[in-house]
């Protein structure tokens, strides 16, 4: 692409992937969650193939397939973290385990104050799968990116 | 023929539309609502979360969301075994 694209998308690439991170982090607090912010962040990554190419993006493959399997695997072992009460509960922070720890903090009832620390499993969760959002879009279009390549893939 | 059999179809399907639609409730005014109140009332409490939309997400319909990540992945996988290189 030319130079301004370049320059533009120089610029915007950190600031759309912060924005992702900001939505996932939020996700217990705010409209937006796991996916939504993975989505935001792919994005970027979109944005960054585009601009430069898919010959930067390649040798970050197994990142991305790594990144992958992390999410998969933390969501599934986050869920069965409740298995003493059910599949999915929320094992750090709720009444069936006792408040305190990481995420933890009691909520009070009524309208939302924003604590970052509440909700237990829930922003975890939103990490796993916002990275395997992220991971799952990203190398599906790197892979696209490289389709039309003379490159091995 | 063929065009009868569409315009056939095609009144059934509407004359089915203008049925349900002229039947439909006032909106904003379901039939159930006992699940939204008791979202509304105990996902604070119950889940710790004070958005009732992630706490439906990742607690109540925990199952949901992994299918849709199972979704992601297959089809992830999907395009890694179309775009993989041959060789020959």
């Amino acid at each position: 692409m030319s130079v301004v694209v370049r320059t533009i998308a120089r610029i915007l690439v950190p600031i759309v992937l912060v924005f992702g991170g900001y939505v996932i982090l939020h996700g217990h607090l705010t409209p937006g969650g796991g996916f939504q912010g993975g989505a935001v962040a792919a994005s970027a990554v979109a944005l960054f193939l585009v601009a430069f190419g898919v010959g930067g993006l390649k040798k970050y493959k197994g990142l991305l397939a790594a990144l992958e399997d992390l999410g998969g695997v933390a969501f599934v072992v986050l869920a069965f973290l409740g298995i003493g009460f059910t599949f999915f509960a929320n094992s750090l922070a709720s009444p069936h385990a006792g408040m305190g720890g990481l995420f933890g903090a009691p909520v009070p009832p009524g309208p939302n104050p924003g604590y970052l620390n509440t909700a237990g499993t829930l922003p975890l969760m939103n990490w796993a799968v916002g990275f395997k959002v992220l991971a799952g879009l990203g190398s599906v279009m790197v892979l696209f990116g490289l389709f039309g390549d003379k490159d091995d893939r | 023929m063929k065009r009868w059999a569409m315009l056939a179809a095609f009144v059934v399907v509407a004359g089915c539309l203008i049925l349900a639609g002229a039947r439909m409730r006032p909106f904003g005014a379901p039939r159930a609502y006992d699940m939204d109140r008791y979202f509304n009332l105990w996902s604070q409490e119950e889940v710790a979360a004070n958005n009732v939309v992630t706490a439906i997400v990742f607690d109540y319909r925990g199952y949901d969301t992994l299918g849709e990540a199972t979704v992601l992945f297959a089809a992830v996988i999907g395009v890694a075994l179309i775009l993989r290189k041959v060789k020959r």
